[in-house]
């Protein structure tokens, strides 16, 4: 964040945990996960609400990271893909991502794996259109998306 | 008895740090003092730099400026041919070429910075399409009496002659256009970098030596001093080949002048409008074909799109003119090719590296010879695919068995294939809006280097032992999403009978891994995995001939051998350099003989429909049967397989370059479209398993192969639904709208 | 990203006549900002003129589906998301559910909001060609009172309206209405999802017997604004569903679209496919009664 900058105290949960951070009240989500929280499993890549590798969910919600200015999550609770393995045990999605090969490179894994977690909260059975549906805002270049189909089958399996 | 590792579905290496979100890439990097990194680069195409000015209302002071006057060394970024420089000095050759870099602590205020320094550069007119170049009215080439950077010419058997015994002549021009790479990280590079310590630089990158071998020259250090060290890469298809030494060079040229490290990280508009692209290309076949379809001769002119500077172009050229005949039997074969000079930024290497280009009019061209001489496009590749004992273009004879018949045969059975046809006439004689079709390609794709690339290269592999017993594989080639850690480490494994969870690899850096080659052309797994191999069975060797181990042993055995070892002899290392399996031979200056070590082969089948009330075609069902060797992972390679078909599904339908005088204008991803979860057809991969003699375990090369064959099939497909001959990709709705309209000028279309 | 954050600023009041006052205060200087997702990429693409901003996310006077014998009020902050869910709009106002549907992804649709796609007025927005055919109106508010405009004339040109600089949209009437009608809207984007539309269609009529009682067509991505197609619409009143009349209603599409060349598409395929989406609508229409 720049020196001389208009900044507002901002305060709201991650992960469980209470956090107060002092920036601009335009500064993106992302960049405050990233850059003052140090949460850098949420990744940047397009920046413009495309390829969905910032998802986060705000209050039960999947939201693109880049496209929500921090002023707008005051006093809400934020959960990112640090938050979902509770100690050692991953969770069911990031199991099935893990057996099935639904990671490649990893980039748009986190995200893509929260906007799974999110499909999962809103619908535990989802048929296979729902899935696309569910996932079609998460863009992935290496997988060509079957093995991640299959790692959400799996999960609901769990 | 350990159970087998090879062919197993193992856990990735790097998998639970992925899943977790704990890998790190470059952008999650941070060091103490840190600098940001930004790049000012041309907004026109051609011209000539007359001055540099600075805005006002920045703090100019505060800011560390870099020119080419501050090149150490060379102002060059070493590859092939030196004519690419890091910043340009005085000639701009393409929109997009870096002219001045700034760094700050403060990025925002360094992007406004960025965006208030004024080049000011007298244009000069600039060449942007093929045609131009050939003309030749402009020579673009600094120093060159033309605008040709590579021309390769390969001759078999006489086509000249036998065209008159021809009972047909097929002609055919096929063009395809640029693609984006987009993997999902965008380019970026951390450097430290001072006359003492010399040069490191961190990054997304494939090839560690590379950029080393870049950094040298520009500057003038010795390669003790230059360090290079790949992080987490998140994805590359060829994007991370050659362009990380141009982002290495910047960082570390900012890092040098300031003395503080630099980060330098594209957002997604830099990265799509400055970085390379996939070689736009144009192919004309000449056919000559026989009364019962047999091939005669095929005369192939293949022409690619260069870009400014000749970067990789001459080897991307070499591949795709060397698939460009494809896996057919053909006595008289001609190719001539050419890579030419244009004002648009360096194409470089993208997955398939030329032959998804050449593959993609041969296989269209098959059809239409096919239909030519009334045979179907199965039964013509039939009478003429390629087997054992026979020569491809090159002169190359074919040593191992290879069945394509029954490769077709068994993509035909899983797609349906016949059955479909019929169901699909008999839809479309009844449905006026929605058609559907079927369609196919068949083709091969070279592992490794081409012609003496690996010979030249004579990569190096290491393997060394802990105390504990414990395997690290020290290698360049680099993890970008397509299991490098994993199946190394599999292949190790296997070779040593240890378990797999053992063996890792050590970080990709050039000051402890040995140059084991770029991470490029299908070669980690078959190249230097045998090199892994053969360097493991080579540490075994060294623990047998010590008395240390007995032939057969457990893993305690085995750890207590390494411990024993390392006590008495110190560290227990061992390595393994290329030799080229018996009996390859090629001529370079004749462009003759074994023109890769072995080829994989395959045969895909897409399924489509398309819709006359938008023009959009839509990819239903996709089968993709190939013969890779022995199959070192299945998940792995099926992912591989399907990855592949997306991005090819994208090539066919989706992704256009967008050019105004010579720039990118749809650098985004809103505006350049790749498919999404929802675009994508069922992708079914099936594997014919064939162990090649000289890859480990059998294993041949896989990562381009599934690049070659989806955009052919897709359109064979997209010609047998609507009956429209479609010679250029990608298919985009607009286009197919034209070709439609040319065909039937009604107002009404669904009526009529 | 893009932007230099000092240059601007955002201010997040706690109530809706916080909100009003401070855009009274200063006209023209601040601007609502909703959901973000279309200003953050502006934002983050260094494209965004306007610097001080007024976000309106946290106001609840501004969210919320009412529903009255006549009418449906949506807040001017319902999501997509939202939309879609509403069972009232599901069965009545279906075009609006499928545009809200098709708009960027389940992460966009989660933040983008109806009041929000108006003020932004693209013309490639997704969800306008409803509210056109739905005859919809804007409750606009200000700290003078507020006003109801019909969304038809809304738009005055590209990215200008009838609103003022110290107004906001306070909610989106919709008449309760559509009983009887057959409805039908398409999206072409290129791609299945997450597309931008390089034309789309919504399109409600009363047929009996093929023969057209009573028409409403609208198109996007094919002019400045989102537009209701009336001469296309007078073309077909009164008329029966067959090739004569829709060759003509073709031609009067054609003469009253004005799409143009852009990155995602050409006018010439834009203004082809819009003819095709109407005639494949009327023969839909046709089998429909």
């Amino acid at each position: 964040m720049s020196d001389n900058v208009l900044k507002v105290s901002v305060s709201f949960r991650v992960n469980g945990e209470a956090q107060v951070v002092e920036v601009h009240p335009l500064a993106r989500l992302l960049d405050v996960l990233r850059d003052e929280l140090r949460l850098t499993g949420t990744k940047e890549g397009c920046g413009e609400g495309e390829c969905g590798a910032c998802s986060v969910m705000v209050d039960g919600v999947l939201v693109n990271s880049c496209l929500v200015p921090v002023a707008q999550v005051a006093g809400t609770e934020i959960r990112t893909i640090e938050g979902l393995a509770a100690d050692d045990r991953l969770h069911a999605v990031q199991e099935a991502f893990l057996a099935c090969g639904g990671a490649q490179c990893g980039i748009c894994t986190p995200g893509m794996i929260m906007a799974a977690v999110n499909l999962l909260e809103r619908n535990p059975q989802p048929t296979e259109a729902e899935i696309r549906n569910g996932l079609a805002g998460n863009l992935c270049r290496c997988t060509g998306y079957m093995k991640i189909f299959e790692s959400v089958i799996k999960a609901c399996q769990h | 008895m350990l159970k087998r590792v090879i062919g197993q579905p193992v856990a990735r290496k790097e998998g639970r740090d992925k899943v977790t979100g704990q890998t790190r890439y470059v952008d999650d990097l941070i060091m103490p003092g840190m600098l940001f990194g930004a790049t000012v680069r041309s907004e026109i195409a051609r011209g000539r730099l007359r001055g540099i000015s600075f805005g006002e209302g920045i703090p100019w002071p505060e800011f560390t400026i870099v020119t080419a006057q501050d090149i150490p060394g060379t102002n060059c970024v070493a590859l092939i041919t030196d004519d690419q420089p890091v910043l340009a000095a005085e000639f701009i050759n393409h929109a997009e070429e870096p002219v001045l870099l700034l760094a700050h602590h403060d990025k925002h205020l360094l992007e406004k910075a960025r965006r208030s320094v004024r080049l000011e550069i007298e244009p000069l007119p600039p060449v942007l399409t093929m045609e131009e170049s050939l003309r030749g009215s402009e020579i673009i080439r600094a120093g060159a009496g033309d605008n040709i950077f590579k021309s390769f010419l390969v001759e078999k058997g006489d086509p000249d002659a036998v065209e008159s015994e021809a009972a047909f002549i097929v002609e055919g021009e096929y063009e395809t256009e640029a693609q984006e790479h987009l993997y999902i990280e965008p380019q970026g590079m951390i450097a430290i970098a001072s006359p003492a310590e010399g040069v490191t630089v961190r990054g997304s990158l494939q090839c560690p030596y590379y950029v080393q071998k870049a950094l040298l020259g520009i500057f003038n250090l010795p390669p003790d001093k230059v360090r290079v060290i790949q992080t987490a890469t998140g994805g590359g298809f060829g994007g991370k080949e050659e362009y990380p030494s141009m982002i290495a060079a910047h960082a570390a040229l900012l890092a040098w002048k300031s003395g503080r490290p630099v980060k330098l990280i594209y957002d997604r508009a830099e990265d799509m409008a400055a970085t390379t692209r996939r070689h736009p290309s144009r192919t004309r076949h000449r056919t000559a074909v026989s009364r019962d379809g047999k091939l005669l001769s095929m005369e192939i002119d293949f022409m690619i799109d260069g870009g400014a500077y000749a970067t990789l172009s001459s080897v991307v050229l070499s591949r795709g003119t060397i698939h460009a005949a494809g896996p057919y039997n053909c006595p008289s074969v001609r190719i001539r090719s050419q890579a030419v000079a244009t004002s648009h930024p360096p194409h470089g290497a993208f997955r398939g590296f030329g032959a998804p280009q050449s593959i993609f009019a041969l296989e269209r061209h098959m059809n239409k010879v096919a239909r030519t001489v009334g045979l179907s496009p199965a039964e013509f590749r039939r009478r003429n695919f390629i087997r054992q004992g026979e020569t491809l273009a090159t002169g190359q004879v074919i040593r191992e068995p290879v069945n394509l018949d029954q490769l077709l045969t068994r993509a035909l059975e899983l797609s349906d294939y016949e059955r479909k046809k019929e169901i699909f006439a008999r839809h479309n004689a009844e449905n006026r809006t929605l058609k559907k079709g079927i369609g196919f390609a068949s083709f091969m794709h070279g592992a490794g280097f081409t012609g003496s690339g690996e010979k030249y290269l004579e990569s190096e592999v290491g393997v060394e032992a802990t105390a504990e017993g414990r395997v690290r594989i020290l290698v360049a080639s680099t993890e970008i999403g397509q299991g490098t850690n994993t199946i190394l480490s599999q292949i190790a494994a296997e070779a040593l009978k240890l378990d797999y969870d053992l063996v890792e690899l050590a970080e990709p850096d050039t000051a402890n891994v040995p140059n084991s080659g770029p991470t490029v052309a299908s070669r980690t797994c078959m190249v230097v995995g045998k090199l892994v191999e053969s360097a493991a069975l080579g540490m075994k060797q060294i623990l047998l001939r010590s008395g240390l181990l007995s032939p057969e042993y457990s893993i305690d055995e085995w750890s207590e051998a390494c411990r024993t070892y390392i006590e008495k002899y110190g560290p227990l290392k061992s390595y393994s350099r290329y030799q080229p399996p018996p009996g390859i031979v090629w001529d370079d200056e004749k462009y003759q003989g074994d023109a890769y070590g072995t080829y994989a082969w395959a045969v895909y089948v897409a399924e489509v429909s398309v819709d006359l009330v938008t023009y959009e075609t839509r990819v239903d069902d996709f089968v993709a049967v190939q013969e890779v060797g022995r199959v070192i992972h299945p998940v792995l390679a099926a992912g591989q397989i399907e990855g592949g078909v997306a991005q090819g599904t994208g090539f066919a339908l989706y992704e256009k370059v967008v050019w105004r005088d010579g720039r990118m204008v749809n650098n985004q991803m809103t505006n350049y479209i790749i498919p999404t979860a929802e675009d994508v057809p069922p992708i079914r991969v099936h594997f014919e398993e064939m162990p090649y003699e000289h890859g480990p375990a059998g294993a041949k090369g896989i990562g381009e192969l599934p690049m070659d064959g989806a955009a052919p099939a897709i359109l064979n497909a997209v010609e047998d639904a609507t009956g429209v001959e479609v010679n250029q990709i990608p298919l985009l709705p607009e286009t197919l709208m034209q070709l439609m309209e040319s065909e039937r000028n009604a107002l009404c279309l669904i009526t009529s | 990203m893009r932007a230099y954050l000092p240059d601007y600023d955002l201010r997040v009041p706690a109530t809706l006549g916080e909100a009003l006052t401070l855009l009274a205060q200063e006209p023209g200087v601040w601007k609502p900002f909703a959901g973000g997702t279309d200003l953050m990429v502006l934002l983050e693409a260094g494209k965004l003129e306007q610097t001080k901003f007024i976000s309106l996310w946290g106001l609840t006077e501004l969210r919320g589906i009412t529903t009255s014998d006549d009418e449906i009020i949506v807040g001017a902050l319902t999501t997509y998301t939202e939309l879609q869910n509403n069972p009232v709009l599901q069965s009545e106002f279906p075009l609006l559910c499928q545009a809200a549907g098709l708009t960027g992804s389940v992460a966009i649709q989660n933040r983008g909001t109806l009041g929000g796609n108006i003020a932004n007025a693209s013309p490639a927005a997704d969800s306008l060609p409803a509210l056109l055919v739905y005859e919809a109106s804007l409750e606009l508010i200000s700290t003078s009172g507020t006003r109801i405009v019909p969304y038809p004339g809304f738009h005055t040109g590209y990215k200008k309206s009838v609103m003022k600089a110290d107004e906001i949209i306070r909610a989106i009437r919709l008449p309760r209405t559509t009983a009887g009608w057959f409805q039908a809207s398409r999206k072409v984007g290129t791609r299945r999802a997450q597309a931008i539309s390089k034309v789309c269609l919504a399109a409600m009529a009363q047929v009996e017997n093929s023969f057209i009682r009573d028409i409403r067509l609208a198109c996007g991505s094919v002019a400045p604004v989102p537009l209701r197609c009336v001469r296309t619409e007078a073309a077909l009143k009164s008329q029966p569903i067959d090739e004569t009349v829709i060759s003509a209603a073709r031609t009067e599409l054609a003469n009253e679209l004005r799409p143009i060349d852009d990155l995602r598409s050409t006018a010439e395929y834009r203004l082809r496919v819009a003819g095709n989406l109407l005639e494949e609508f009327l023969w839909k229409a046709a089998g429909e009664r």
